[in-house]
């Protein structure tokens, strides 16, 4: 009885991703310390934060390819990091990435990157599987350019057809890793919609790792500013701009100075000048 | 379309590689006796077997027979042992048939040389296990030659 | 000072150790992992035209012209014997004790080995083997074990190409150049030849030489830092590591093949 009431819990919580207490470091250096941050069913929820602070690290972290030193990632109400290599496999089924580079398969065309992962998972026959591809291609709007090469495509393309992809199984989460980095102003609006639309039409829920802050403010249903290991700010976009911390107000209006100094950490200028007197 | 020419190209390929061992196998290499061909053994004892070696052939009549098996050297009157492996084919050597030791010309390798004896009612055929009784030694440079300068004297 | 070196000894064995370790288990999880025949066998296929058919003309190439060489070279020095009837064993043997697996298998690291290296460095760097992985597509299975299985088939195949090249290349240089009679070149060659001895061992190291190449260049790719230099070094190492490995491992066998 009580195994169902939780059963019952973990499937009607509106939480998708808890991460709780992480820790994580790159060899010697530490990334996070004792971070928390929720992410709600059906909504996009925008993790910023300068280059550099491992955001991507975080979206690794969240699939279960990299492992926490310490805390928790609860995904579904089941933890990731606990994981055995089959149950992690099975979950990321349903769980999606967009990579920063697309990471299309190079030796295939855009057709078969969108169909590799329903050949994979499912024993649909050809023709279904066209119907489907088409229908994801259609949705991104890369219809005409199934029979292209990886190759032969361009930066925004590109991530569309890797977005067309990632929704092939119609997965539960999707994550965006710097979905607008390196983008003309015309594709990136070509994704900031598509990334609203898809959440929206498929029920999916969102997490947009980026800098780039209008298009962040103007999608996300919520934000956590992540700068030097710890969340230092959350909240709607609206709470957001209204938020009392120096740092975040740096941060989202892109001063060159501020609570986040100008210049990398060194000894004091005059005395490194002095010394080569 | 693509994916048939690959298999076409990679069939070829799998054909190519058969066709080079078959060369290897059947024009290249001789099948001989080892392991495979149905063979019994003979052994044969020696005074000196001068350059023979396993896998030396055995012949007669110029005719390869069969192939050295091992040659160990008897421990109590310090002679070699001559195993010999023997096609099944040729299987009614005389009792009083002889083995000598001989060269393909005169660098070449050495061989065993079988000469047939003679067979009547008293004389048994050799079987799996005997030994062979007629025997001459291999033919060494050295003592021949320090044979005729004695016998000149 | 002394200190410091010994444990610059003891960081790089482990190091070492570790990456051997890491090469171990990557190798088993491609070669144990349970093959899915539906799924594998286009891939294999795929793998083999690449790393086999494309390897094809190299093979045939070089195995012409060392055959040709060993042709020329063993004539002008048997000829002062009176012995050109040996020609037939030398080239033969030599080809296929040894020129054939270890020329082969050089070639193969380079022409192969490198490319293999160099394509999963790109894979990696491009971040197509994490995507997989998020697609819950091992890219041990997909990716490594049909490259790993398509070397180990393909090399054998490309020696045993590469052998019989060389004894037609001997034949051409031997017999219709420098006049060496025909049937003395087979005939001695097939009473000196042994099927077991000679062909099978050859085979046999020539497999072997396969595992360690391909082991080593698709371990350097998968283990390639995901840059442009950390590419170029993988793929660098790719053929130095292999083809040091092959000698070493060449020695090792003949010694057990040929030496006792």
């Amino acid at each position: 009885m009580q195994a169902r009431e939780q059963w019952m819990e973990r499937i009607l919580s509106d939480l998708m991703v808890d991460i709780q207490n992480l820790t994580f470091s790159r060899g010697e250096r530490l990334i996070y310390d004792g971070m928390s941050m929720q992410v709600k069913r059906g909504q996009v929820t925008a993790i910023m934060g300068p280059s550099g602070i491992g955001k991507t690290t975080l979206l690794k972290l969240i699939g279960g390819q990299l492992k926490p030193e310490r805390g928790d990632i609860l995904y579904q109400g089941r933890s990731i990091p606990k994981m055995s290599r089959a149950e992690l496999y099975q979950t990321r089924k349903s769980m999606s990435m967009l990579f920063q580079s697309g990471a299309l398969f190079s030796e295939m065309t855009v057709f078969d990157n969108v169909a590799f992962p329903i050949r994979e998972h499912t024993k649909l026959p050809e023709t279904l599987i066209r119907t489907m591809v088409l229908m994801k291609l259609e949705a991104v709007g890369l219809r005409g350019a199934r029979d292209l090469m990886p190759s032969e495509l361009s930066g925004g393309m590109a991530r569309r057809a890797a977005l067309a992809r990632a929704i092939a199984l119609d997965p539960q989460l999707i994550m965006y890793d710097e979905p607008f980095a390196g983008q003309d102003p015309i594709s990136m609006g070509i994704v900031v919609k598509l990334i609203r639309e898809l959440n929206n039409a498929l029920g999916l829920t969102s997490i947009v790792v980026s800098h780039d802050v209008p298009e962040v403010m103007s999608i996300a249903d919520y934000v956590y500013v992540v700068a030097e290991k710890h969340v230092i700010g959350e909240g709607t976009p609206e709470q957001l701009r209204q938020h009392a911390s120096p740092l975040v107000q740096q941060f989202l209006k892109g001063e060159a100075d501020g609570a986040v100094p100008f210049h990398f950490k060194a000894a004091p200028y005059a005395d490194e000048l002095m010394e080569l007197l | 379309m693509n994916t048939r020419k690959i298999e076409i190209a990679v069939g070829c390929f799998v054909a190519i590689a058969i066709g080079a061992f078959l060369i290897l196998a059947l024009k290249v290499a001789n099948t001989g006796f080892a392991g495979s061909g149905e063979t019994y053994t003979l052994y044969a004892d020696f005074e000196n077997i001068g350059g023979l070696k396993a896998r030396s052939p055995i012949k007669v009549g110029g005719v390869v027979v069969g192939r050295v098996a091992s040659i160990e050297l008897d421990k109590t009157y310090y002679t070699p042992r001559v195993r010999l492996e023997i096609s099944k084919q040729y299987d009614n050597f005389p009792e009083t048939s002889s083995v000598v030791i001989l060269t393909s010309g005169l660098l070449g390798e050495q061989y065993l040389g079988i000469q047939p004896g003679f067979i009547d009612e008293t004389v048994h055929i050799l079987q799996d296990g005997d030994v062979i009784e007629d025997t001459r030694s291999a033919m060494v440079l050295e003592e021949l030659i320090g044979q005729f300068l004695f016998n000149r004297n | 000072m002394f200190v410091n070196r010994l444990q610059r000894l003891g960081a790089d064995t482990i190091q070492t150790v570790a990456g051997l370790g890491r090469a171990t288990l990557m190798l088993i999880g491609a070669v144990f992992g349970k093959p899915d025949v539906r799924k594998g066998f286009p891939l294999l296929i795929k793998q083999l035209y690449v790393v086999g058919v494309l390897s094809l003309l190299i093979i045939v190439v070089s195995g012409l012209f060392i055959g040709m060489v060993l042709g020329l070279q063993g004539y002008t020095v048997l000829v002062k014997f009176g012995a050109e009837g040996m020609l037939g064993p030398l080239v033969a043997l030599s080809l296929l004790r040894e020129l054939g697996p270890v020329v082969t298998a050089l070639l193969f690291a380079g022409r192969a080995g490198s490319a293999l290296t160099a394509e999963i460095g790109l894979m990696k760097a491009t971040e197509q083997i994490s995507s997989m992985e998020m697609m819950a597509v091992d890219p041990l299975r997909r990716i490594i074990a049909p490259r790993f299985w398509a070397g180990v088939i393909s090399m054998p195949l490309l020696a045993v190409v590469f052998t019989a090249v060389g004894i037609l290349g001997g034949h051409l240089v031997g017999v219709d150049w420098l006049g060496v009679d025909a049937g003395s070149y087979w005939s001695a060659m097939q009473a000196n030849v042994d099927l077991y001895q000679d062909v099978f061992n050859g085979i046999i190291k020539s497999i072997v030489f396969a595992f360690v190449v391909m082991a080593i260049a698709l371990h350097k790719g998968f283990d390639a830092v995901p840059t442009s230099e950390g590419i170029a070094k993988a793929t660098t190492e790719t053929v130095v590591t292999a083809s040091l490995a092959v000698l070493a491992f060449d020695f090792v066998l003949t010694a057990l093949m040929f030496g006792g």
